[in-house]
């Protein structure tokens, strides 16, 4: 695609920009190559790979229990989300069946990571922008969604919350409780963050008609996730191709119209709300019965290999895995990062915008680069 | 001797401590009520509720090591600092913070001095500081302090006209540029200019928060986008040179929004005869309620607004404040003369 | 007395630092030279009694001219000089050409001064301490056209700018 820049009248030289690999707002350790004509993006550059720990070769040397740990680290501020990926990519290689109310509890821990990860994104989202106080108090709710998940399973980052087959343990008592209390915060709150920004004439003004990507082009350049749907795209793991409990559960899948920086960020906050709806509703019908399902003790899936994807809060997170049937540990894992896919629009969205846009824009395709780097 | 030498000598050195001190505590006030906005604490561990944070700022920036990049241009990188800062101290030598107080049965003015052209003096004064940002992004070289220091250039010059055209509609509802005779003018006409020019308020205060670089205009030192704009290459005490002359250009440009448009030292409501038990108070803590009244609005603003983009603060500022305050002009003139007639 | 040594003062740091403007090498500094030079020009002014032209001064020329010019200057390379400086001959009878311009200039000023000594002057106005509305009865009687005549100028001149940088207006 080539940009139409208007050949200059005067002869100037092109301002070569390094943004990152340390700069405030690039997200991690995200590094930009940035051409500029006076503020203005002529082309941008991504490097990537400062963070790079080889997840994939890793685990060829562990057992597929232990891997479940190593997806942790993918994506940090969503790591119950690559848990629920990665074991069911191995149930579904062992033609494993899962207790029903495992699935429904992976369901709810699925959703509060959703909450979280977008309060996240929302918060530095805004940030960026220099509303810094809708930072804190996405932070505030987000800290009572890890304090659900410490009860839960004991850790507030990595959780290495899923097994192979089902969930460590049950739910602690009065835990549901706790979930549905939060869900009120949480809706009350959301009202909270729309006041601030969603009618701010400045916010309006810097995310609307910025970072613009057509539905086709975002098919083209392999979008997934909110990005994608704010392109007027209906895609969702969770409703195309139903894994966990969401076959039973009743939601929309918010889309977006124009695809700029304002409709994924409409897009996201609705998947808020919707978030909060299949929590309550799969809390409601939460089934009674064991959580775990009967696993051998040393896991040995035969030999073969599958790919298996789930709807992550940051898009399509998607695991390859081939077995030999003789180790115990995969012949080859790949992950499919949703992160990895989004941020190759980067260099389309921000060429013509400006610098500051080049932040927003950062912040809209919602990165974590342990994720991307791998 | 004594009026001419020593009296102005005691009022320069009270004030310039006063200043500097209150700049210190500004900055504590200002963590303090971004803080209770965002429902943190802010500082708490220097001294009960933080009151002696900023006395460790200040050792701390005292000790920290002065780095002067190698490729920098040394005298101009230690010179603008200087620059930003001294016209920003020196444009309190027109601020009238009282009406004359009698001292040993002495009359004293409590302003420095009240020049004939005070309110231009002021703007003169801020035209110049200017420069030190300018410089100090291009002494740096360095690209992010070159890019904060050209988009600060155009973002002064740009809010200067239009805040330079809001006083020229004051100077016409009070028919001098003396900034004692403003205030008096307000005693005059028994009523603030903030209701009698309430556009030209409006207009003043959104060029104040640009001229200092204050959110949701603080471009030139955008953290998310240019790291820290003109000042990214500074550090140690040269750093807190700029740290103290944008606070200091806060308190400037609020205490002339107060002596401009609030009735300076004027108690509330000056003409009502019913409120004359408010006189107790002395007129210098008027003044210094209704600057931080609006000090405290920067505050708020800045807890609750995203920031405007470089170009969408230019179309604002050209497009939107300057027609207005013409237009403000034009209308203010032609009441007036519509009124003498 | 006292008068006369700020004067005398003043005058050496403008001439001093006009001199420092057009012989640094760098030209950012050459502009810094330049704006205390007009700091030094204003001060003749406040000397004068004349606060209102030494603020109008340093508001518009210091203020304003001179930082599009560093903006100018920032933004343009100025790295590498014009070609023009390296032709020796060029640089040498443009160099004599404006000497003799300035001298014919100053002889013109003396000789005036010693046919008509107070000609040209206008009659010394009496310098209240107001002189602000003094400078705005003059610009608006005696001297409305040349005002008008001055401010259409600048306009043409802004106009012209405009339609130069942007071809497709």
């Amino acid at each position: 695609m080539e940009p139409d820049v208007a050949r200059p009248m005067f002869d100037t030289d092109e301002l070569v920009i390094n943004m990152g690999p340390q700069h405030p707002a690039t997200h991690g350790v995200l590094r930009v190559v940035l051409k500029l004509d006076g503020e203005k993006v002529v082309d941008a550059d991504v490097v990537i790979g400062y963070l790079h720990r080889g997840v994939e070769k890793l685990s060829e040397n562990r057992d597929w229990t232990q891997i479940v740990l190593l997806t942790d680290r993918l994506d940090y501020v969503a790591s119950a989300a690559a848990n629920l990926a990665y074991v069911e990519t191995v149930e579904k290689l062992l033609s494993l069946e899962v207790p029903r109310r495992a699935r429904y509890i992976r369901t709810i821990l699925a959703e509060l990571q959703r909450l979280a990860s977008h309060l996240v994104w929302l918060g530095s989202h805004a940030m960026d922008i220099g509303a810094v106080t809708v930072f804190l108090y996405c932070l505030r709710e987000r800290e009572l969604i890890l304090d659900l998940f410490e009860e839960y399973c004991g850790a507030r980052l990595t959780y290495n919350s899923m097994r192979i087959g089902g969930l460590p343990q049950d739910l602690p008592p009065n835990w549901d409780k706790k979930v549905l209390q939060f869900c009120d915060i949480q809706l009350e709150k959301l009202v909270e963050y729309e006041t601030l920004l969603t009618h701010n004439r400045i916010w309006l003004e810097r995310t609307k008609g910025i970072g613009v990507i057509s539905a086709a082009d975002a098919i083209a350049v392999g979008l997934c996730g909110p990005p994608l749907r704010g392109s007027g795209v209906v895609r969702d793991v969770r409703k195309d191709e139903p894994y966990a409990a969401y076959a039973e559960m009743e939601f929309d899948v918010p889309v977006g119209t124009n695809g700029d920086t304002y409709d994924r960020y409409l897009v996201r906050l609705e998947e808020i709300r919707q978030s909060v709806r299949i929590i309550r509703q799969a809390l409601g019908g939460l089934p009674e019965g064991p959580v775990m399902a009967k696993v051998p003790r040393l896991i040995k899936p035969p030999a073969g290999e599958t790919y298996h994807a789930n709807e992550s809060p940051k898009g399509e997170i998607g695991y390859f895995i081939a077995s030999d049937g003789k180790s115990t540990s995969p012949y080859r894992l790949r992950v499919r990062p949703p992160s990895f896919c989004n941020l190759q629009a980067l260099p389309q969205l921000v060429r013509g915008h400006l610098v500051a846009d080049v932040i927003a824009l950062i912040g809209t395709i919602d990165i974590v680069l342990g994720e991307v780097d791998r | 001797m004594i009026d001419l030498l020593v009296i102005p000598l005691i009022k320069i050195v009270i004030v310039l401590t006063g200043v500097l001190i209150t700049v210190m505590y500004m900055v504590l006030l200002e963590r303090k009520v971004q803080a209770w906005v965002q429902v943190r604490l802010g500082p708490m561990r220097v001294g009960p509720h933080g009151v002696l944070q900023p006395i460790a700022d200040v050792l701390k920036l005292f000790v920290k090591e002065d780095i002067t990049p190698v490729r920098a241009d040394k005298v101009v990188f230690t010179l603008a600092p200087i620059i930003v800062l001294v016209p920003a101290i020196i444009a309190f030598a027109v601020i009238p913070f009282g009406d004359q107080v009698s001292i040993f049965g002495k009359p004293v003015p409590l302003h420095i001095a009240d020049l004939n052209v005070g309110l231009l003096y002021i703007v003169a004064v801020a035209s110049i500081g200017v420069y030190g940002i300018i410089l100090g992004g291009w002494s740096s070289n360095s690209k992010y302090p070159l890019l904060g220091g050209l988009r600060a250039s155009a973002q002064l010059i740009s809010y200067e006209v239009a805040v330079t055209l809001t006083f020229v509609s004051v100077i016409l509802a009070s028919g001098s540029l003396s900034m004692v005779d403003i205030v008096t003018a307000q005693k005059a006409n028994g009523v603030w200019f903030a209701f009698v020019q309430p556009l030209a308020l409006f207009i003043y205060f959104v060029g104040a928060l640009a001229e200092t670089n204050r959110s949701p205009f603080d471009l030139p030192e955008a953290e998310q986008e240019l790291v820290a704009g003109f000042h990214t290459e500074y550090s140690g005490m040269r750093f807190a040179l700029f740290f103290l002359a944008e606070y200091a250009n806060m308190i400037v440009v609020s205490a002339v929004a107060t002596t401009l448009f609030f009735g300076g030292w004027l108690r509330p409501f000056p003409s009502v005869a019913f409120l004359h038990f408010l006189d107790v108070v002395p007129t210098w803590i008027w003044f210094v309620v209704k600057t931080f009244l609006v000090l405290y609005l920067f505050l708020w603003i800045r807890a609750t607004l995203p920031r405007y983009r470089y170009d969408q603060l230019m179309r604002l500022g050209w497009k939107v404040l300057i027609p207005l305050a013409i237009a403000n002009i034009i209308v203010t003139a032609a009441v007036k003369v519509a009124l003498s007639d | 007395m006292g008068q006369a040594i700020a004067f005398y003062t003043i005058a050496a740091c403008i001439l001093g630092f006009g001199v420092l403007v057009i012989t640094a090498k760098n030209t950012v500094h050459s502009i810094m030279f330049l704006v205390v030079n007009f700091l030094f020009v204003a001060g003749l002014y406040v000397l004068l009694g004349a606060q209102f032209l030494a603020v109008i001064q340093v508001v518009v020329y210091a203020g304003g001219i001179v930082v599009l010019y560093l903006f100018v200057v920032m933004l343009v390379n100025l790295k590498r000089p014009p070609e023009a400086h390296q032709d020796r001959r060029r640089r040498g009878r443009l160099g004599v050409t404006c000497s003799l311009v300035v001298l014919a200039e100053l002889v013109a000023i003396a000789a005036y001064k010693y046919v008509s000594p107070a000609a040209g002057l206008p009659p010394a106005l009496p310098m209240g301490p107001d002189n602000v509305a003094q400078v705005g009865m003059l610009l608006y009687t005696d001297y409305l056209i040349p005002f008008e005549l001055a401010s259409m100028l600048l306009l043409v001149a802004m106009v012209g700018a405009i339609v130069l940088a942007r071809r497709d207006l």
